[in-house]
């Protein structure tokens, strides 16, 4: 079967039908006008504000914590150090039933005897203000004595290495591998064998919203408030009542705007744990808000790896083999419930995988050291492994002198191979790769492109063409997380009530902080029900008040809350049609809804406002037959079943210029072709790309978390650590292929992570096209000017 | 012991006075004495521009400026911008463009996109990346911001002269 055709019912071109269209947010006007909402704006009667005191070493043993002095402080409220929290709290577990051999050891919200990175919490200071828990923070006298410290993965590896547990007796976290098809005949084959060292640099997500918490705690209801900057508000209400001892329903969370999340807000940190337990200590809110510096410190890494890696190529141009051995450092922990191992099994199952050789070999070990933890980000191990394969892509097509456009086409799995289970172990209802590559070249003039690089290079100006097919699982089911025995919904869920006025609310499990799902959510309820999109109100990010659901993550917004929307809109389009039925006494098939309006299923004739359908089944129920009872209220659940993940696919494209003598590099020109299937609205859709693509572009040119030795990181400040800026970054050119998924009737794919997959392994391809032909190369992102000019020889 | 000062400012067209201690930021006083919530505080050290406000005419950084050095002076933030529909133009060029996601940069890119306004001339695209430079997004990417204020100086001022860019 090819899966190529899918359900064409979406995108219809039908001007009234609200899927596809291109509207705008209507929560956008609150954030022009500075009514957004986020936590740290809230206050509450009595509050006071926590304030941790944090490990300046890697690694250390706490030998004495002299709290008394901060006590005294003005405005104190309370210090309280790890051992006191330790008593209402219980330290993290992390535990994979898929990887038994992950090594772990429980983390304390604060630490206890000792700090293993920069940047741990060891105490927390509360106060009438914040500038008041700062000043006392000061006064917190920690005797400490240091530990010989491990900040290089390679080097935590090593068998001499200083442990980061040393209960572990090791730090290699886990080992994973795959052994497909015979790659050692592959290589012994091959009449080109490429092969190149990759350093991805360890970077984080800066979003601009700081993580804050305020916790409530009622001590006369046992009941706990929180509000949170998070992604995943039910995920988080589930953790706080386990771990600090609450029935699951004394729990609410509820997550108002978040100022960005990118996954670094969707797993529980340490701190908030305490912060929640601070209020249990106070019997008053708490609230805690990072400042940049301990953002830099305390918020999730991500990448870091060090990956080995060669490609097997025949003469002719065919991928023969592909073997990848990749070392991952992720910090002092295993992030909870997660575990950060995922960033590597994507680096493990997704290398290769647009490609149809059979032959593929790969390790992955997963190694502690005295940094930062680090774990799931926005692509999560996505970026690494395409940029592996797209690099050793194009440096085979250099190597064989072949067109790298018509080298990617040979190789792709072809159109009628899917279902495809590629050697990896991972399996892809379909990739539209050809189908990118075709409509890049529609959107790109790459020979042109090509022209204008050789003529400049004339001139002694460097310009590089690189171009990149990613590959993405998203929308995961519970073949991840249900099988992995953690607690991480794959379902969603959503209610649907049609209300008095005959406007309709959906209340739904998954969250929006900023991507548009909310508007996506409200034109597929608007869509299948027959209303305006304007009549439809999406609330979302209370764990109390809508039914459970992940929230955001792996892409998953439009797929899987789409489709419950779709489900449960549905449903309660039956409901109403049979209460309308009732009242004209037609067949409810006769009918149907359309704009606001019940009209005649065939012809389209307007029979009644839904206004008046709603009235009648609120509060005139008199008037219909005694065994009609309007059903106005709709639940529904989704769970993802058919499929194990849904996949995207897109390809990239970068063109740029390299300064020889200074190392710089001036992107001119970024493209993406991508195909998440039913585009539910391409301005959101469209935006989301630009505004990943970009995060990739900063990885792959810009960000790094620059660690010494020591384990003490160099450049945690805003003014140090580079992110991508207005002036530095082009238009990015955009189109879609679009192909939905079958496993779904709405077809939506995904596409959070499309942009951040494939824009590194594109720059650093147009880099190496850029500084080929004098000379150099380079396998390091970011490429910094200094890189550059080290891979150019020049320093 | 007291060690706050007394000040008397305009915000948003409003006399206050208000007792402030010596250190404290612009910013955090207009969130947290006067409920100003809509600047916002995303590094504290001058870099990422979400504290944006304006202060006698001209944009700066609340997060640089102490509140005492507003003794006396005319402050303005989002809120005061919005009431007097000075950029409601640049708002809604915002909504129509998604040139907000989180939404958490918008009100400081806003301010700083007024004080090119208020410089009364059209601009290539290239200039208004540079002038915008100052502000982080990590949402949008800013194609959706420029685009906005683009439409915006285009439709104040005409196309800008051809020269750069
Ligand atoms: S908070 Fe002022 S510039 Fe970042
Ligand atoms: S919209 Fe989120 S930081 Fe700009």
């Amino acid at each position: 079967m090819s899966g190529k055709a899918g359900a064409s019912s979406s995108n219809s071109t039908n001007p009234t039908n609200p899927i596809g269209q291109a509207i705008p947010r209507a929560s956008v006007r609150r954030l022009v006008t500075g009514r957004g909402r986020y936590t740290d704006d809230m206050t509450f009667a009595r509050m006071v504000h926590a304030v941790f005191v944090r490990s300046p070493f890697a690694h250390a043993r706490i030998l004495s914590i002299d709290t008394g002095e901060a006590a005294r402080a003005p405005g104190v409220v309370r210090v309280v150090t790890g051992a006191e929290v330790a008593e209402v709290c219980k330290p993290f577990q992390v535990r994979h039933a898929g990887f038994p051999a992950l090594k772990v050891t429980p983390q304390h919200v604060l630490a206890v005897d000792k700090a293993s990175w920069q940047g741990e919490a060891v105490a927390a200071v509360v106060a009438e203000s914040r500038a008041e828990a700062e000043d006392a923070a000061e006064l917190v006298m920690i005797e400490w004595g240091e530990l010989p410290a491990v900040a290089d993965a390679d080097a935590a590896l090593a068998p001499d290495a200083p442990l980061v547990h040393q209960e572990l007796g090791t730090n290699e976290a886990l080992a994973l591998t795959v052994d497909g098809g015979d790659v050692d005949g592959a290589f012994a084959d091959a009449d080109v064998v490429v092969e190149e060292e990759f350093r991805f640099a360890r970077h984080t997500g800066v979003t601009l919203e700081p993580r804050c918490i305020i916790a409530d705690y009622d001590p006369s209801t046992h009941a706990l408030a929180v509000h949170q900057s998070h992604q995943a508000p039910h995920e988080m209400a589930d953790v706080y009542a386990r771990h600090l001892g609450f029935p699951g329903h004394n729990v609410r969370v509820v997550a108002p705007d978040v100022g960005g999340a990118f996954g670094l807000k969707l797993q529980p940190y340490a701190d908030e744990i305490a912060t929640c337990a601070l209020s249990m200590l106070l019997g008053r809110p708490v609230k805690y808000t990072a400042d940049r510096l301990e953002s830099f410190v305390t918020d999730i890494h991500a990448r870091g790896h060090h990956v080995k890696a060669r490609m097997a190529v025949s003469a002719d141009g065919d991928i023969l083999g592909l073997e990848v051995d990749d070392v991952y450092g992720i910090g002092a922990y295993s992030q909870f419930p997660r575990t950060s191992v995922f960033e590597g099994v994507h680096v493990l199952r997704m290398s290769g995988v647009a490609y149809k050789h059979t032959n593929y070999r790969a390790r992955v070990r997963v190694a502690y050291q005295n940094k930062a933890l680090s774990g799931h980000y926005r692509g999560v191990g996505m970026p690494i492994a395409n940029t592996v394969t797209e690099r050793l892509v194009d440096m085979a097509t250099t190597e064989l002198g072949l067109d790298p456009v018509a080298f990617r086409r040979r190789n792709y799995v072809p159109s009628e191979a899917y279902p495809h289970t590629a050697p990896t172990g991972f399996s892809f209802e379909y990739m539209s790769l050809g189908e990118c590559l075709d409509k890049l070249e529609e959107l790109v003039d790459i020979p042109a492109l090509r022209a204008e690089r050789d003529s400049l290079r004339a001139d002694g100006v460097y310009r590089g063409i690189g171009i990149a097919t990613f590959t993405e699982t998203t929308a995961i089911s519970p073949e991840y997380y249900g099988k992995a025995e953690i607690r991480v919904a794959a379902q969603e869920s959503c209610v649907v009530r049609l209300e008095p006025s005959g406007h309709v609310r959906c209340l739904i499990g998954m969250t929006d902080q900023g991507q548009g799902t909310a508007t996506g959510i409200a034109q597929v309820v608007a869509a299948t029900l027959g209303v305006p999109v304007d009549d439809v109100e999406v609330i979302s990010g209370d764990s109390a008040a809508t039914p459970y659901g992940a929230g955001a993550f792996a892409s998953r917004g439009a797929a899987i809350g789409g489709e419950v929307a779709l489900q449960a809109s549905r449903a309660l389009k039956e409901n109403i049609l049979a209460v309308a039925a009732a009242i004209l006494q037609e067949e409810p098939a006769a009918l149907d809804l359309s704009d606001g309006r019940i009209v005649a299923a065939a012809g389209g004739t307007a029979r009644m406002e839904l206004a008046e359908i709603a009235d009648i089944g609120h509060f005139r129920q008199n008037i219909l037959p005694p065994d009609v009872q309007p059903q106005f209220t709709v639940a529904r659940h989704h769970v993802p079943r058919a499929l194990p993940h849904l996949s995207g696919n897109g390809i990239q494209l970068s063109y740029l210029e390299v300064d020889p003598g200074l190392g710089a590099v001036k992107l001119l020109r970024h493209a993406v072709v991508h195909d998440c299937g039913t585009v539910i609205n391409p301005l959101l859709v469209h935006e989301q790309i630009r505004g990943g693509a970009v995060q990739g572009i900063g990885s792959a040119l810009y960000e790094e978390s620059v660690y010494n030795n020591e384990g003490q990181m160099l450049n945690a400040s805003l003014a140090d650590y580079l992110v991508p800026m207005a002036a530095e970054i082009p238009d990015i050119e955009i189109a879609d292929v679009i192909t939905p998924t079958r496993s779904s009737e709405l077809g939506a794919k995904g596409v959070g992570e499309a942009g951040v997959t494939g824009a590194s392994p594109a720059i650093l391809n147009a880099i190496n096209d850029a500084i080929g032909p004098l000379g150099g190369r380079l396998a390091e992102i970011p490429a910094t000017p200094e890189r550059i000019l080290r891979a150019l020889g020049v320093v | 012991m007291d060690d706050t000062i007394e000040i008397t400012l305009t915000v948003n067209g409003e006399t206050v006075t208000r007792r402030t201690s010596p250190r404290q930021h612009l910013v955090d006083f207009l969130r947290g004495e006067l409920g100003l919530t809509g600047s916002h505080v995303g590094c504290e050290h001058g870099v990422c521009g979400a504290c944006t406000i304006r202060l006698d005419g001209r944009a700066v950084r609340g997060c640089l400026t102490l509140a005492v050095q507003a003794d006396g002076a005319r402050v303005e933030t989002i809120e005061g911008l919005t009431e007097s529909s000075e950029i409601s133009d640049l708002q809604r060029l915002f909504v129509e463009r998604n040139a907000a996601q989180c939404g958490y940069c918008t009100p400081g890119m806003l301010l700083t996109a007024a004080e090119l306004v208020a410089a009364g001339q059209a601009m290539p695209r290239a200039a208004i990346r540079d002038f915008m430079s100052g502000n982080y997004c990590r949402c949008t990417g800013y194609q959706a911001i420029i685009d906005a204020i683009e439409h915006v100086l285009e439709a104040r001022f005409g196309a800008p002269a051809k020269e750069e860019g």
